[in-house]
């Protein structure tokens, strides 16, 4: 009886304890600015991420200070003049994929997604929609998608001085390899 | 048998209470928060104050071409312009070779002094995981005054005009738009005119910036010397200014009463006097140019 029971018990916790949820640390954010002055480029490889396969639900976080530039100069002035990191560190983004009941984790393969939500950069929060995919392959969630953000929608002033060399809309990459979160 | 039965309810009904609270929570909480290190950057907007070193290096790569312009004194008058007719001018180079070590060289047209100097930044202001309250950097530069010889039929050795200053360079970013210096100083001359001037002079600069905008600040710093060390007609350096920064560029524009940019003459050899109006007007241009581009950190 008591082992029946303790079987029983172990059985639920394990299903409580399911793989659910994956995640990452370190995946990487590129954004990508492009005029016919200068086409600046800079990556961030710590993005932390959590991707909840049952409800949907994804989250992203970044410190703004982790972006690389090739110029250090650039990198400097993107944190003390434009996205003021010292104010406001991280940047997230809080959203749902959309009809993610319809993608089966436990096979391999590569699905379209929508994701949309909430993304929150120099403090200020505004509603985004994007494109994506998600490719299960051996175990891991990979989690890609490119959309394009606007500075000025986040109240980052570019000065007219260096209006032509910083374009109006940026290219922004999202690439993720998500590994089971096991609590 | 019931005790058990009761544990696990218990168990299972605490279990459901917490996976209740998980909605409403961020997913981002179930992965514990990894501390980092935040460095401060940028507590000045280039590697001088005025005419002193800040704590501030050039980044690893990158070469600064430095022009220094100090006009004539402003009590000249109208017939000089106030000072615009004359002018002292300095050319250097700076380079970072790692994001700690940068050199630099230059040639001022006071003395037509030739400068070197190595600036080596020991610890880096930080907050998180390492946590370290100052930047601080040892800088040692070397100058010569290459004018002819007074007395060319005599003796003369180059290194008897050689000079050499150490400093420690100790500096706080206090908020985003305030920074602080303290500049412990030793200058070292070979050959001093006067027995009562000495060879191993000791003076404490300080220096600071305050931001006014995020492209706009103001600057100052002054030269404490330490009584009886050298002669009476030099007087301590305080140079007041703004630093402009426009894309690449870093303009200060400046008030001194130094006419030298270079440690030695600054610190040791300043003839004006503020209350006497002998103050030049001037400006150091910085212009950065990005020779090896940036290395990605190891992980």
């Amino acid at each position: 009886m008591k082992t029946t029971l303790t079987v029983i018990f172990l059985s639920l916790a394990t299903f409580g304890f399911a793989q659910d949820k994956y995640f990452t640390r370190n995946g990487t954010i590129t954004f990508f600015s492009s005029t016919p002055a200068e086409d600046i480029q800079a990556q961030n490889f710590g993005v932390t991420s959590v991707l909840d396969i049952k409800s949907g639900d994804m989250e992203f976080s970044l410190l703004m200070k982790s972006f690389e530039f090739k110029k250090a100069l650039m990198q400097e002035h993107f944190n003390e003049n434009y996205v003021e990191s010292d104010k406001f560190p991280k940047a997230s983004f809080k959203g749902k994929v959309r009809d993610i009941s319809s993608i089966d984790f436990s096979k391999d393969g590569k699905h379209q997604v929508k994701v949309s939500g909430d993304m929150t950069l120099h403090g200020i929060t505004k509603p985004v929609t994007s494109d994506g995919t998600i490719e299960i392959k051996d175990g891991k969630v990979h989690a890609n998608s490119k959309l394009m953000i606007k500075p000025e929608d986040y109240g980052i002033e570019i000065p007219s001085v260096v209006r032509a060399n910083i374009a109006k809309e940026m290219e922004v990459t999202v690439n993720t390899t998500l590994d089971p979160l096991n609590r | 048998m019931k005790q058990i039965l009761a544990i696990a309810t218990l168990l299972l009904w605490s279990f459901s209470g917490n996976a209740q609270e998980e909605e409403g929570g961020s997913l981002l909480d179930l992965l514990e928060e990894e501390e980092t290190t935040n460095y401060a950057s940028a507590s000045f907007k280039t590697t001088r104050i005025i005419n002193a070193q800040s704590i501030e290096n050039v980044a690893e790569g990158v070469l600064d071409f430095k022009i220094s312009h100090r006009f004539g004194m402003l009590n000249a008058g109208a017939y000089e312009a106030f000072g615009l007719d004359n002018a002292t001018i300095r050319l250097g180079l700076d380079y970072g070779i790692t994001k700690n070590l940068m050199v630099g060289f230059g040639r001022s047209s006071w003395q037509k002094a030739l400068d070197g100097f190595v600036k080596y930044r020991i610890l880096r202001q930080s907050t998180g995981k390492r946590n370290m309250p100052i930047t601080l950097s040892v800088h040692s530069s070397i100058a010569v005054n290459m004018l002819r010889w007074a007395n060319p039929e005599r003796d003369n050795f180059l290194t008897s005009r050689l000079v050499y200053t150490h400093q420690v360079l100790i500096g706080r970013k206090i908020s985003s738009g305030t920074s602080i210096m303290l500049m412990p100083t030793l200058i070292h001359r070979n050959l001093v005119e006067t027995k009562a001037e000495k060879n191993d002079v000791y003076a404490l600069g300080i220096g600071g910036r305050q931001k006014l905008t995020k492209r706009l600040a103001l600057t100052g710093e002054y030269y404490y010397v330490l009584p009886d060390q050298i002669a009476d007609i030099y007087s301590n350096a305080l140079s007041l200014g703004i630093d402009i920064e426009t894309g690449g560029h870093v303009f200060q524009l400046h008030f001194t009463n130094s006419t030298a940019m270079i440690d030695k003459g600054v610190i040791t050899e300043t003839t004006g006097r503020w209350d006497k109006g002998d103050i030049h007007f001037g400006f150091n241009v910085s212009r950065v140019f990005t020779i090896r581009e940036q290395r990605r950190p190891k992980e």
